[in-house]
């Protein structure tokens, strides 16, 4: 294992040259622009074969995606945020239209206020669109994640496209170092695509996407279920075949000294990583608080949470998002699915900083509860 | 671990050097992590950027709050910004000026004149590569030959070159100072 030091947007863009899709059109957009550099400089110095296709919006990025990957090839983008907002109705296209597209996104605050910073509220608002959604905690994650993603993506069990999701600027624009594997043990890991269902050939003539009258469309979305469902076992055997090759293992959820735990945080993305450097101060002082990080949010894993939390007696959910008048997504949907006594904490929402200081309230809050879900990190004299 | 924070204006290149000193720390056989905090995205607004140094794997993700040192690339932000926030006791601040720098908190300032050796060397008013050549004298954080190495890599022929001189003229100079 060689390490270089890279920020996690060249990470990702390391990642997709070893997978070699066919066709990239993407838009650029902060934060994610470099990574749209970087693909436009492999392609330009021939290190991906592909079609770099400069397109003039994001609805046109995945619109291409998703009549590349028609053509049964393998495709990539990146986008972010109002990027990600206005190929919404593309992304639900895509899923339905089953096509095996990996796309990354820069995890961005939505519009308005304007903000270029992080939160994870853009991927999170495309939760029920039949995606997978993998948030990565750094830039080992984010690289090795998308390799994982077109594993499980083009599986023929599977057929749904993936999100892989990096937390702008906290993990696209911080160098540290990642191992970028070879070239050799990529290709084990991940063969060529070969798509073995429908896809247009000219020499075979077809349509996808057609219209559909209310005879049959349920049964499509019923499939899409049953194959998100089903996409568990896939995930499960590429991560313990990516174990065996690049020595790395993943999980749905993982587990950080919560085994014992009396508190348990639970949260997405980098953010989990502070929360580990705060668990290993207080469990120097004695207190039994864990961390449990849910890294692959669709398909939802309920069972490898409930598992991982249901010996706590009290959990304290981190969002960095917010479905208005109900709260964070993943506190309610741990709370809807799983019988434990979990609270809900807004946080880090359009880039504020997530501070010890931050982390430790949030533990205190959990001990001793006084509502069911509340907004951490306020500018008191602002409201 | 050893926490720095670099002060700059969109353009001037402090990213770029938090960057190079992450770098520079990790061939030294250190961990690192570096990234940046833009504020509107143009050239001439205030930017900070953090270098994380330690022994082991680097996991905390937050700004740094108390840095051991402070990087300042422009000293008209000393009117704008308060470039000694947090600045442990026992911290080192690098400034880039030639005037006079008021502080009220003893810290331990080094002045550097990054902007004359850019102008005689570079031929441009680009500092960050020079104050990181201070930087590796002033502090044990870093090699001088990592820094260099790392500017050669960073910017390609006459331009590396160029660089390295000036952040081993700067080095040399602020070991005298």
């Amino acid at each position: 294992m060689v390490l270089k030091v890279m920020s996690a947007n060249q990470a990702i863009a390391e990642a997709v040259k070893l997978a070699n899709p066919n066709v990239i059109p993407v838009y650029p957009i902060t934060p994610q622009t470099t990574i749209s550099e970087y693909l436009a400089k492999f392609v330009a110095d021939g290190d991906i074969k592909a079609e770099y296709i400069r397109v003039e919006s994001e609805h046109s990025a995945i619109s291409a995606c998703l009549g590349a990957s028609g053509t049964g090839v393998r495709v990539f983008t990146a986008t972010s945020s109002q990027g990600l907002a206005l190929m919404h109705e593309i992304i639900f296209a895509a899923a339905g239209l089953r096509a095996p597209i990996v796309m990354a996104d820069a995890n961005r605050a939505l519009s308005a206020p304007l903000s270029i910073w992080n939160d994870q509220q853009d991927s999170i608002s495309e939760r029920d669109s039949g995606w997978m959604q993998i948030y990565a905690e750094n830039g080992q994650e984010a690289l090795d994640s998308i390799l994982i993603s077109y594993r499980v993506s083009e599986d023929k069990k599977v057929l749904l496209p993936s999100m892989v999701c990096i937390d702008g600027f906290i993990l696209t624009h911080t160098v540290e170092p990642v191992d970028v594997p070879g070239k050799e043990d990529v290709d084990k890991f991940l063969p060529l695509y070969k798509p073995d269902h429908a896809y247009l050939d000219p020499k075979r003539p077809m349509s996808i996407g057609t219209f559909t009258d209310p005879n049959y469309y349920m049964e499509a979305r019923h499939d899409m279920e049953v194959a998100l469902e089903g996409a568990k076992k896939v995930i499960t055997k590429a991560n313990s075949e990516f174990a065996e090759i690049f020595g790395r293992k993943y999980d749905f959820v993982e587990k950080y000294r919560s085994d014992d735990a009396d508190i348990i945080l639970v949260a997405m993305g980098s953010i989990c990583s502070s929360i580990k450097d705060v668990v290993d101060e207080l469990r120097d002082k004695g207190e039994k608080v864990g961390l449990v990080r849910v890294r692959v949010f669709r398909p939802f894993p309920t069972d490898e949470i409930y598992e991982a939390i249901k010996g706590a007696s009290k959990i304290g959910v981190l969002d960095k998002n917010v479905s208005f008048s109900i709260g964070g997504v993943l506190h309610n949907e741990i709370k809807a699915k799983m019988d434990v006594d979990a609270y809900g904490f807004i946080v880090g929402l359009g880039g504020r900083d997530i501070k010890p200081e931050h982390i430790k309230e949030i533990i205190e809050k959990t001990k001793n509860p006084t509502t069911q879900s509340q907004w951490i990190g306020l500018n008191k004299e602002d409201i | 671990m050893i926490e720095v924070r670099f002060h700059g204006r969109g353009g001037q290149g402090a990213v770029t050097a938090a960057e190079i000193l992450a770098k520079a720390a990790f061939e030294d056989g250190k961990y690192c992590q570096a990234f940046p905090f833009f504020g509107v995205e143009r050239r001439g607004a205030p930017v900070m950027a953090f270098t994380r140094i330690d022994d082991k794997p680097i996991r905390r993700r937050y700004q740094v709050y108390n840095p051991d040192y402070v990087v300042v690339l422009d000293d008209g932000l000393l009117e704008v910004v308060d470039v000694f926030s947090g600045l442990k006791n026992e911290g080192k601040i690098i400034i880039n000026t030639t005037n006079g720098v008021e502080t009220t908190e003893g810290a331990d300032i080094h002045k550097v004149d990054a902007t004359g050796i850019a102008l005689d060397i570079l031929g441009v008013p680009i500092v960050n590569t020079i104050l990181l050549g201070a930087f590796a004298a002033v502090t044990d954080a870093v090699s001088i030959e990592s820094i260099v190495k790392i500017i050669k890599e960073t910017f390609s022929g006459e331009i590396g070159e160029k660089n390295a001189k000036a952040a081993k003229l700067a080095y040399e100079a602020a070991k005298e100072g």
